[in-house]
């Protein structure tokens, strides 16, 4: 995405720095996987027309809020946004062309599910203008996907990314490691065997018991048993940075992994801290409007999104200060191998943290600035939970 | 005013949860001292806490009238008093106040720690005792065995111990009887100047200090102008009652009768327990022998979880004081804890009873420090100083000698735990004294350091002998030993909070409890953290808590941006829960979790 070279555009236009990407959530999937805290949802009959006219009129609402932009990422994200029909996609990318334009390098992904890929429907998202798929892959072991109650086997995973690779120019997957009695081992073979499938991305994360899941409950039940101690899934993610880096697809973000130049950057406007419309049940936004930041937010049922839709009530609106966007800054940035612009940190304001905290974490060796790039060693990463709290005096 | 010879003065002595509250509560109802709808279980344990763990912490009064079968009606006079170790100063200087007294044994368990020590105290007040043996309705009542086994423990004759249950009521106008019956009358001289003795006192938010006398000579009268013979303080009696257990006006009392008054006293610090009162004028020439105030024996600190609540704790702990004049405080600051009080007390009991009721009637949430006892410190310039607290010690080239409390300690305990609670003293560097059976029971009597016993010994008693031992002490003398301060260091830095007094022999095992104990309660940090246990410069436990490895959160996108500030924003809020030594954080709990008392 090319952006404007002008050094700074200043605070009220900080956004320019990160882009401006859409997010289109869809909320249903096919089943509920019980570690997913998404907002995903299971529903026997989707009127899909109905879902595209309101998809439409978000995008006429927010279009003329943000008229003249260039628009650098659109992204289907989900639930199960493989499960949309190929007219739904069309009519949305269609509508979203003709609010804004799209720079020559727009990137247009749809995350997919491997159960729910069909030939037909591949095609006409690619004739819609899908670029760029993203495979919910999860695990390379029959048995693990069913403790993850995936709905799909390795066998119709590997067809999904052979089926996506003959139709899209960047396809991507996701794995799911640090499982249940997973060793350090059998992971090690897993990701070989993933990297041996030479992809241009792969996102891989570790594990999470999200508050609210199935595993949660059982969890907290004492039935989820074999989760690594810290130890093991240290030596699982620093295993992870090793082989990939090795295999020359270094982390350009904590769990994100790609080849020179094939970054999502769709997610990178999120880390950068670029303006995104959050269209869809859920979806969160961060729209700079007449020098103001806002964070927006939808409902997250999807039937009351609908009607808020009909009731032009689909977000809520809180303005940011100028101290949370540093926030947001250093605590998104910080996940980018790149990290994040001292001067642009600066412009929003100084007194983020103050540089005792600073320097004592690159004493530490856990942070690094190198010209005006701030940023986490290898070292720093694995703790940016810690760091993060630590530099902004939490 | 009554005649002496229609007056019985007396307390009842227990171990504890034989009976005495329950009998009290009979001889209460039967003689219609306090009428049927007033009655309430325990009508003598005033406090809460004293209702709720079922024990008598301060002494209670109560004032029966009783037609005796001899066509007279009598004034029974009740002290009841605690049972406890920790108030035995209080049971002692009681009983100076009565001439008898009811020894209670539960018959189906016979005599335990308490009730030797406390029919102790009776018998050095020179009183008469009428044994009682209670709970015979129980199906494991042995009354034959039990009275055996009080001729035998305390030789006391227990051919005419009066059967009874105080639950069911049998046998209960039996002891008023022996009450009037077997112990003797009060004497004393209407005609002489008054002479009476100060027994008790304490803060009433109503009618401030009430006072508790026992008039040994002379009368007292409402209006009065008295005199403290030991302060030489001067009041007018405002207010002259008798305890029904309530205040009931009443005009004089006379010899051998006990009342209380109030005298627009401020504190109950102005009053001394044992003074002897007398009137302003003529007054009598010779004091009561008195007593020595009660001394605190067990030290801590006492800090606020909130630092905020610091002014709320030195109010909280000045309403307390006002009314407890054996519980000294003092102002401490702690690295660790922040601003507190160095409190002493009576006891372990008496501790726990102090800090229940800051935090439950002042609503306040407490970091208690480890107990200790007050050692003496002999110079080597020849001075002596008294230590309250480990953190306090001077540097050691400067001390000659240090010398510890002891007590000498009786358990009484099923043969069976026997060997147990032998060995439990001997690794607190116990010194065996005695011991003996009767019947199935062992009476041990040891000789033991105290700071031994504020560490965790009625615990680990209870957890050896399952509940079925008694225990019970007297201070005896100072006595030196090897000690030393041992501290403990986390990333090198001393904790102050954490520091004890302990016996050299002993050091390493409970540095080394304590290291382990840390080392879990510590949360990781991102380097790692030797945490040790130290005397002076020469480390004899360590641990090392390794360096966190892994907090990164896996997935972060779009809507996750909120969420992560609301994590922030949590542990800025949990931050205030935490205590910095050098560059570790020590969560507060860690300090309450290392320093909980396991009594
Ligand atoms: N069965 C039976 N229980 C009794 C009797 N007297 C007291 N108790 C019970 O023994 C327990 C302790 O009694 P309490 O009067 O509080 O003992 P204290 O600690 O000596 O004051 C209570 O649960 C009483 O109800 C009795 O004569 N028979
Ligand atoms: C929006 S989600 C799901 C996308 C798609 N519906 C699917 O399941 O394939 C994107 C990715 O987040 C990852 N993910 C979801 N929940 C997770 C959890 N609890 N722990 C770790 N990764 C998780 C999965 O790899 C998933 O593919
Ligand atoms: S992981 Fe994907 S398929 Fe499973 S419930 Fe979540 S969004 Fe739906
Ligand atoms: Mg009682």
């Amino acid at each position: 995405m090319k952006l404007s070279a002008s050094a700074n555009p200043g605070p009220v236009e900080d956004w320019r720095q990160g882009g401006f990407g859409i997010y289109l959530h869809w909320p249903y999937c096919l089943a509920k996987c019980p570690y997913c805290d998404f907002n995903s949802h299971v529903a026997s009959n989707v009127d899909q027309g109905v879902w595209a006219e309101r998809y439409l009129s978000e995008i006429r609402r927010i279009g003329q809020e943000t008229e003249g932009r260039v628009v650098n990422s659109v992204y289907f994200g989900g639930g199960t946004p493989s499960l949309m029909d190929g007219e739904t996609v069309t009519a949305i990318l269609n509508e979203i062309r003709a609010t804004w334009p799209l720079a020559n390098d727009c990137e247009i992904t749809l995350e997919a599910n491997p159960g729910a890929v069909e030939l037909g429907r591949f095609a006409a998202y690619r004739d819609a203008g899908v670029d760029r798929i993203s495979i919910g892959v999860q695990a390379l072991n029959d048995l693990d996907l069913q403790r993850l109650g995936r709905l799909h086997d390795v066998t119709s995973a590997l067809a999904a990314i052979r089926l996506a690779r003959s139709l899209f120019g960047r396809v991507s997957f996701d794995l799911i490691y640090a499982r249940q009695n997973q060793s350090l081992q059998d992971w090690q073979d897993e990701l070989q065997q993933a990297l041996d499938l030479e992809p241009d991305h792969l996102s891989l994360y570790q594990l999470t018991i999200e508050e609210g899941t199935v595993f949660a409950r059982r969890h907290a039940a004492g039935h989820l048993k074999g989760l690594p101690e810290e130890d093991l899934s240290a030596d699982m993610f620093d295993l992870t940075q090793e082989r990939c880096e090795k295999a020359g697809l270094p982390a350009y973000e904590v769990s994100n992994h790609a080849r020179e130049g094939q970054e999502s950057r769709h997610n990178l406007i999120y880390w950068n801290a670029g303006d995104y419309a959050g269209i869809g049940p859920g979806a969160h936004g961060r729209l700079t409007l007449n020098g103001t930041r806002w964070a927006t937010e939808a409902p997250r049922a999807p039937n009351t999104w609908l009607k808020a839709v009909e009731d032009l009530r689909s977000d809520q609106r809180t303005a940011l200060s100028r101290e949370d966007q540093a926030i947001e800054y250093v605590m998104m940035g910080l996940r980018t191998r790149k990290g994040l612009s001292m001067s642009r940190l600066n412009a929003l304001g100084a007194g983020t943290f103050s540089p005792n905290r600073l320097s004592e974490l690159q004493e530490s060796g856990l942070l690094l600035v190198e010209d005006d790039r701030l940023r986490a060693t290898d070292q720093g990463r694995i703790l940016l939970n810690r760091v993060i709290a630590q530099l902004l005096g939490a | 005013m009554t005649q002496l010879d229609l007056i019985r003065n007396f307390s009842i002595v227990a171990h504890i949860d034989h009976g005495k509250s329950t009998l009290a509560d009979r001889l209460i109802q039967l003689t219609g001292t306090v009428a049927e709808r007033d009655m309430k279980a325990q009508m003598l344990d005033s406090m809460d806490i004293e209702r709720e763990r079922g024990i008598t912490i301060k002494a209670n009064t109560v004032r029966i009238d009783y037609p005796a079968k001899d066509g007279r009606t009598y004034v029974l006079n009740l002290i009841d008093t605690p049972g406890h170790v920790d108030f035995a100063y209080e049971v002692s200087r009681s009983m100076r106040a009565v001439e008898g007294s009811l020894l209670v044994v539960d018959a189906s368990q016979g005599v335990e720690a308490q009730t030797l020590a406390n029919v102790y105290h009776a018998l050095d007040a020179g009183h008469e005792i009428v044994p009682v043996l209670n709970k015979i309705d129980l199906p494991a009542a042995d009354p034959d065995r039990v009275k055996q086994n009080i001729e035998d423990v305390i030789g006391l004759d227990a051919s005419d111990a009066i059967p009874i249950s105080a639950k069911t009521g049998l046998g209960i106008p039996e002891v008023l009887e022996a009450i009037v019956a077997r112990l003797p009358a009060p004497k004393g001289d209407r005609d002489a100047p008054l002479k009476a003795m100060l027994v008790d006192s304490w803060y009433d938010p109503y009618l401030g200090v009430v006072v508790m006398i026992r008039i040994m000579d002379g009368v007292v009268k409402k209006g009065d102008r008295i005199k403290m013979m030991q302060t030489g303080a001067v009041y007018g009696i405002d207010k002259l009652s008798v305890l029904k257990p309530q205040m009931v006006d009443i005009a004089e009392l006379g010899p051998g009768e006990i009342g209380v008054f109030t005298a627009s006293i401020k504190q109950v610090r102005d009053t001394r327990v044992g003074d002897t009162i007398t009137t302003e004028k003529k007054g009598c020439e010779t004091a009561l022998p008195g007593f020595k105030p009660a001394q605190p024996v067990v030290f801590c600190g006492l800090f606020p979880v909130d630092a905020n609540d610091f002014e709320a704790l030195r109010d909280a702990i000045e309403k307390l004081a006002l009314n407890d004049a054996s519980f000294s405080t003092e102002m401490e600051t702690s690295a660790a804890l922040g601003f507190g009080f160095r409190c002493g007390f009576l006891g372990l009991l008496h501790l726990e009873v102090i800090r229940d009721r800051l935090e439950r009637e002042y609503d306040l949430d407490l970091i208690t420090t480890a107990p200790s006892v007050v050692y003496h410190l002999y110079m080597k310039d020849g001075t002596k100083q008294d230590l309250h607290n480990p953190a306090d010690m001077p540097d050691l080239t400067y001390v000659d000698h240090i010398e510890e409390p002891r007590i000498k300690a009786t358990i009484m305990v099923p043969d069976e735990y026997l060997g147990d609670v032998l060995k439990l003293c001997q690794d607190r560097r116990g010194i065996q004294l005695d011991l003996s059976y009767a019947g199935s029971r062992a009476m041990v009597v040891y000789d033991l350091p105290l700071n031994e016993v504020v560490f965790d010994f009625y615990d680990r008693l209870k957890s050896v002998t399952k509940g079925y031992a008694s225990f019970d002490y007297v201070l005896t003398e100072y006595r030196e030993d090897h000690l030393v301060k041992m501290s403990i260091l986390v990333n090198e830095e001393p904790v102050d909070a954490l520091s004890m007094m302990v016996h050299r022999d002993r050091a390493e095992g409970r540095g080394r409890a304590m290291v382990e104990k840390l080392k879990d309660l510590i949360p990781r940090h991102m380097f790692k953290i030797p945490i040790q246990a130290a005397i002076g410069g020469r480390v004899i436990a360590r641990e090392t808590l390794s360096a966190m490895r892994k907090d990164v959160t896996a997935k972060c996108y779009g809507g996750d941006a909120t969420r992560k500030k609301k994590l922030l924003e949590k542990q800025k809020a949990g931050k205030k829960r935490m205590r910095q030594f050098g560059k570790v954080e020590i969560p507060q709990e860690a300090f309450i979790s290392a320093l909980k008392m396991d009594s």
